[in-house]
């Protein structure tokens, strides 16, 4: 198993000027980014919806490459999201998923079925060409700039250390550093969206 | 063509409102009466149908697409929409985003006595929260659906449109 925050430091080289949505991510990212205008941390809307959030970006900007940091808890609120995604074909979008097994944020109970689930059978299942799974943290590293010179959709499922929170929602580290509205507008101004 | 035919919403007109309006993608999940407007929304080079398999999906992929840039409609049926409540919430109340939603209004009569709980708690739903709506039976109720985008867009939010005759006289 990795950690989130070595996984994105070890991504982090190869993001060039693609669209992020770090999702569970985000709290690592807003610390290692290097293009913030071109991410969109915006925490967790509702959850189970950053797939579809990161295909809607893909779709309109299929000239740029969009990175989604996918949680397996969102996930399986909507397997059906990966069929979605498989039918729209988009070249552009790389689907990473963390895997950490369990419900970090409401104290560690583990998703159904925790242990069995392989994630890149069922992306590739649901029509993915291109699914991946990996455990490490080299071994994910090393294969990192051949997944991304491939076309997408492409999904990556990568296994982390839970790292469960049990404090109380109000007195938690809060990471983001801007509103969801400056997120955007500060997105929409980065790409020249009127 | 009967008395229904003639006065029902067809689905050239939606289609026409949608063109007229600049949507870029349709989000959609058929709903029970929306076949012919799906072969002509097909055929429509300046469309993108995204399909999907749970109505709340629409809600994310739509502020997706929108805040991105491009101009989605969402295309479902009120059974959905009050699955959606979650997502709409979240992504579309919450992230200010300007989209329409045309709504098929299943079990909605014109004379009030539903037999549908669908139609009994479909209005109640956008109350509670706090979604603007506006119903079309038939072609002359169409430019409610542009005043749908305009106000959307006005006022950063979702609009619904209630499809009261779901495009083919189906409640009459």
């Amino acid at each position: 198993m990795m950690h989130t925050a070595d996984m994105l430091r070890a991504f982090a080289p190869f993001r060039e000027d693609a669209i992020v949505i770090p999702g569970r991510g985000g709290r690592y990212w807003t610390e290692l980014t290097s293009r913030p205008n071109l991410d969109l941390p915006l925490g967790d809307p509702a959850m189970g919806g950053h797939a579809g959030f990161a295909l809607g970006v893909a779709l309109a900007h299929p000239d740029k490459k969009v990175m989604l940091f996918d949680s397996e808890g969102d996930i399986l609120m909507g397997l059906g999201m990966l069929v979605t995604i498989a039918e729209q074909q988009p070249a552009n979008f790389y689907h990473f998923l963390i895997d950490n097994g369990c419900y970090a944020t409401t104290g560690g109970q583990p998703v159904p079925n925790a242990d069995n689930v392989a994630y890149d059978v069922l992306a590739r299942g649901a029509g993915y060409p291109r699914a991946f799974a990996f455990d490490e943290l080299d071994q994910f590293s090393r294969n990192l700039s051949e997944l991304l010179s491939k076309p997408g959709p492409v999904f990556v499922a990568l296994k982390v250390v839970p790292e469960i929170e049990n404090a109380p929602i109000g007195r938690r580290r809060r990471w983001q550093t801007r509103t969801r509205d400056q997120v955007i507008k500060d997105f929409r101004q980065e790409l020249g969206i009127g | 063509m009967n008395d229904a035919a003639a006065v029902a919403l067809s689905p050239e007109t939606v289609l026409g409102e949608m063109k007229k309006n600049g949507v870029t993608h349709v989000v959609y999940l058929p709903d029970s009466e929306t076949n012919w407007l799906y072969l002509l929304m097909k055929a429509e080079p300046s469309l993108r149908l995204v399909g999907v398999s749970r109505e709340g999906h629409a809600c994310s992929i739509a502020a997706g697409l929108s805040v991105s840039g491009a101009k989605p409609l969402i295309l479902i049926q009120n059974t959905g929409m009050m699955e959606s409540g979650d997502s709409l919430r979240g992504w579309l109340l919450g992230l200010n985003i300007p989209v329409v939603l045309m709504v098929g209004y299943r079990g909605w009569t014109r004379h009030g006595v539903n037999q549908d709980s669908a139609a009994t708690y479909t209005e109640r739903f956008l109350v509670a929260f706090g979604i603007n709506y506006y119903l079309v039976e038939n072609d002359a109720d169409a430019p409610r659906i542009s005043i749908a985008f305009e106000e959307a867009e006005r006022m950063r939010r979702p609009v619904v449109v209630l499809v009261g005759d779901e495009y083919h006289g189906f409640n009459r």
